[in-house]
């Protein structure tokens, strides 16, 4: 190891520390037990097909290139960090981001699936935040729907030549948002008992949405930031995955 | 200075202050959890609704989680996260450094 190496260890642990200690009781997902059985299960069905596409995805991406688990590794720990800080926000209440942006920019929507639930299983089981019943919809919502959402927005930004950076920021924080949208359709399905589904949705959304947005661009320009670090210092690791081309570096 | 440069510096900054504009402008609010209030909403909705799972790990302590070892379990994972991002960041910004020391030889 070199020295540097260990210096930026050390640095990363004392960030971590400092970090750390900010933290309060507070959860983004949907609780253990608030979604009626059925729901849990047919959530969770749903997942299944993208957890699996997700994973011959992973396989087959490293298979192509040993090399490639860097970025993987650090997308997904992108996610770690991202989704364990809880972020004051201006409605006076906590709320926390999804990371997954990153990792659907770089390598598309399915292979994140497999990241997120990792993320998800371990707050499940050890935070008691989000849940093990509510373990599918909320891997629907912010590993599935949130960057396919991202994905699409990269894609649509690339085709109309918008600058790079703009088109990363804009796709992570919408997929962000929209990980929130699809909470609260999810918790409307379930708990509509007054008013039918769309006014519960509404009710749901006004709780979460603003006190995401702010949050929302916060996660767009953290992931531009880690974005602009990979391109100054990863150039090899971002063409071999085909997110830079070849010409346009030399 | 750099494009690269000069728009990670602003950005930097664009992100503390989102973080604690609402510190300072909202003092004395209790920032509490979203998830709380989406809890709430879905009682106020449903009528009283009792959960019907608690999570394992509370079963397991016979109740809630102590703040402070919640927030030890946080740090954990933030910590596994920083690490591996760090270390892969290290070997990325070495390399270079190395390349380049390569091509002036």
């Amino acid at each position: 190891m070199t020295k540097k190496e260990k210096r930026s260890i050390f640095a990363a642990v004392l960030f971590a520390a400092v970090f750390g200690t900010g933290v309060s009781a507070s959860a983004m997902h949907i609780m253990e037990g608030y979604l009626p059985l059925g729901y849990c299960i047919a959530w969770g069905v749903i997942c299944i097909p993208f957890l699996v596409a997700g994973f011959i995805k992973i396989k087959k991406c490293l298979a192509d290139n040993r090399r490639n688990i860097t970025l993987v590794a650090m997308s997904g720990a992108f996610i770690f960090v991202i989704s364990s800080l809880k972020i004051p926000s201006i409605t006076g209440s906590c709320s926390h981001m999804t990371g997954t942006g990153l990792g659907a920019i770089l390598f598309g929507p399915l292979a994140v699936s497999i990241l997120g639930i990792i993320v998800l299983i371990f707050q499940a089981i050890l935070l008691a935040h989000g849940g093990i019943t509510t373990l599918g919809a909320n891997t629907f919502s912010m590993a599935i729907a949130g960057p396919f959402i991202s994905f699409g927005i990269y894609k649509l930004c690339q085709k109309f030549k918008v600058n790079r950076h703009i088109c990363v920021f804009l796709a992570a924080s919408l997929g962000d948002l929209f990980t929130y949208c699809i909470t609260s359709i999810q918790l409307a399905l379930a708990h509509n008992q007054q008013g039918g589904i769309a006014a519960a949705t509404v009710k749901f959304l006004g709780v979460f949405a603003p006190t995401q947005l702010p949050l929302a661009i916060l996660e767009g320009i953290l992931t531009v930031l880690i974005i602009i670090a990979l391109e100054t210092y990863g150039t090899q690791e971002l063409m071999e995955i085909g997110f830079i081309k070849k010409e346009a570096v030399k | 200075m750099g494009k690269n440069k000069k728009t990670t510096i602003l950005l930097i900054i664009a992100a503390v202050l989102i973080i604690f504009i609402p510190l300072f402008a909202l003092k004395g609010a209790e920032f509490g959890g979203s998830d709380d209030a989406g809890s709430v909403m879905a009682e106020e909705i449903t009528g009283k609704y009792e959960p019907w799972f608690t999570p394992v790990l509370e079963q397991a302590l016979n109740g809630e989680l102590p703040g402070e070892i919640e927030s030890l379990l946080f740090c954990i994972q933030t910590g596994i996260g920083v690490g591996i991002i760090s270390f892969c960041m290290g070997r990325l910004v070495e390399r270079k450094h190395q390349e380049s020391l390569h091509k002036k030889e």
